[in-house]
């Protein structure tokens, strides 16, 4: 029993960790970006959820509002200094895009200082369910449904879409995305923004479970590039399968194991590089 | 004489330091077919490429259909109607055969989506299909295709023919033939001859990046000193 109990704790925890870091692999698949301040974006969704619900504001405003937020904000930054770098090195990606989380990093804590606080779930979903034997936080149980939901429409955005299409033709050949007279420079700026937001927006979410803390943003970069990683840099279903998977493996760990569940994690990941180093379902 | 529609004035062009383009000029009528032929190396792919925008001209001007287009984006330059059919064909793999199109398509083309599968039918059987899953000869299908339903107003196409079987080759160059009877203006780099003398209507030679034989095909085809000299196997 307690393993279904850890199984749905897991699920949730990987439809997040989805979420994270499937932007983080559109966005390497698209502009061969290696971008380290991803898990900044997560950073700030949660602190602006939490900023936003302290000052009063609606849980669902919030959750909303905070990844628009972020999005509009790494538009911002990608088209003002990243979309300058792209055609540099990835040494340099690294770089600028440490340099940049750094700077979030302390910003957070200039604003909200070093400590981080508690997020309330909103008043509708403040109540347990009964798993079995187990009591499960009602606000989990909606994050999993949710984070499914948006995992659906995300699949339809880019395989049932143009946009979609033009994001995975732009992966193989952005002069020839140009020649047929599309604005690439448009299309790579939407697909930063969108990474970026579904990344604060895991934040957001995240946010009532964990609360927040100015260094969530360094262990988000961290899992989300594991999941990268191991699910395949680009592939949409491996961020899915991989973050389900990693999510799972952590969750079940620490019933078995808590000390190894990190690193379990990153054996996990050791062993992918070695046998299959596109991941699991990366391409050529 | 018709009006012309796509003018090219003394282009050059660079890759690095390497001065690939050493003042290219000709220019492409309304409804005219005009082959861009020369040896390896001499300055075609980068010639339509200064034209699309992929190699911006150091110095020089290209004018279409009266506007200045030198220095411009290569997406601002195929909204025009400059379509490129590029020698890599570049078909996406990633993407089925209708979704190669799709992602092109506009509303203002005179060729909508089902009117390139009457003209390529292998295409419509193969619709579904990845664009990595196609022959060579079904890939040039869709890259020729794709550009038609793109809205062109002129067709540049890099050695559509090449490398494929003698019996696709013939299929693509009475498909171009049916693309050329609407009377869409065809700038076409190849070196296979008999496909040139079968579509052309004029012909320019390249040598070392620069126009060395400007002429009509009739011209061209009585004129076998040049085409010995600039592109016979024996001339040196």
């Amino acid at each position: 029993m307690i393993y279904l109990f850890q199984l749905v704790n897991g699920i949730g925890l990987g439809m997040l960790y989805f979420l994270l870091a499937v932007g983080l692999s559109i966005i390497f698949g698209l502009l061969h970006f290696v971008n380290f301040a991803h898990g900044a974006f997560y950073l700030l969704g949660a602190y602006l959820a939490y900023d936003m619900i302290e000052r009063g504001l609606n849980f669902w405003a919030g959750l909303v509002l905070a990844p628009l937020v972020v999005a509009a904000l790494a538009a911002l930054t990608e088209i003002v200094l990243l979309r300058r770098i792209y055609h540099l090195p990835h040494t340099f990606h690294i770089l600028v895009t440490v340099g940049l989380a750094l700077m979030v990093q302390e910003l957070v804590i200039i604003l909200w200082g070093p400590v981080g606080g508690n997020v309330s779930p909103p008043e509708a979903l403040s109540g347990v369910v009964m798993l079995g034997d187990f009591i499960y936080p009602q606000y989990r149980l909606f994050v999993i449904v949710f984070t499914m939901v948006l995992a659906l429409g995300l699949w339809w955005l880019l395989e049932g879409t143009r946009l979609g299409a033009v994001v995975r033709a732009g992966s193989e050949s952005t002069d020839m995305v140009s020649l047929l007279g599309i604005d690439i420079l448009k299309v790579n700026t939407a697909v930063f923004a969108l990474g970026a937001g579904l990344a604060g927006l895991a934040g957001s979410l995240a946010a009532p479970i964990r609360g927040v803390e100015p260094f969530m943003g360094v262990e988000a970069l961290g899992i989300a590039f594991v999941v990268v990683v191991i699910g395949g840099m680009g592939s949409y279903t491996g961020a899915l399968v991989a973050g389900l998977l990693v999510g799972i493996v952590q969750s079940i760990m620490t019933t078995l194991w808590p000390e190894g569940a990190r690193l379990m994690i990153y054996l996990g990941m050791g062993l992918v590089i070695l046998t299959m180093p596109r991941g699991l379902l990366g391409r050529a | 004489m018709s009006a012309t529609l796509l003018e090219v004035e003394n282009v050059h062009g660079y890759y690095g330091k390497s001065h690939i383009l050493q003042g290219v000029t000709l220019e492409v009528r309304e409804g005219e077919v005009v082959t861009l032929l020369g040896r390896n190396g001499a300055g075609k792919t980068s010639t339509v490429k200064s034209i699309s925008g992929l190699l911006a001209p150091r110095t020089g001007r290209v004018r279409f259909a009266g506007t200045e287009i030198s220095g411009w984006q290569p997406h601002q330059i195929a909204q025009l109607g400059l379509a490129l059919v590029p020698e890599n064909r570049g078909i996406f793999g990633l993407l089925s055969v209708e979704e190669n199109l799709r992602i092109a398509a506009r509303k203002r083309s005179p060729w909508s989506i089902k009117d390139v599968y009457t003209i390529f039918p292998r295409l419509e059987e193969r619709r579904r299909n990845g664009g990595g899953q196609l022959s060579g000869g079904e890939q040039q299908m869709l890259a020729i295709a794709r550009a038609l339903v793109n809205a062109p107003k002129l067709l540049m196409l890099d050695e559509p023919v090449e490398g494929l079987a003698p019996v696709i080759v013939e299929e693509i160059v009475a498909q171009l033939k049916q693309i050329r009877a609407t009377g869409i203006p065809i700038l076409l780099i190849e070196q296979n001859l008999a496909v040139c003398t079968e579509l052309a209507d004029r012909h320019y030679i390249l040598e070392l990046g620069r126009v060395v034989y400007n002429g009509t095909h009739d011209e061209f085809a009585a004129d076998e000193i040049t085409k010995d000299r600039y592109l016979g196997v024996n001339a040196h």
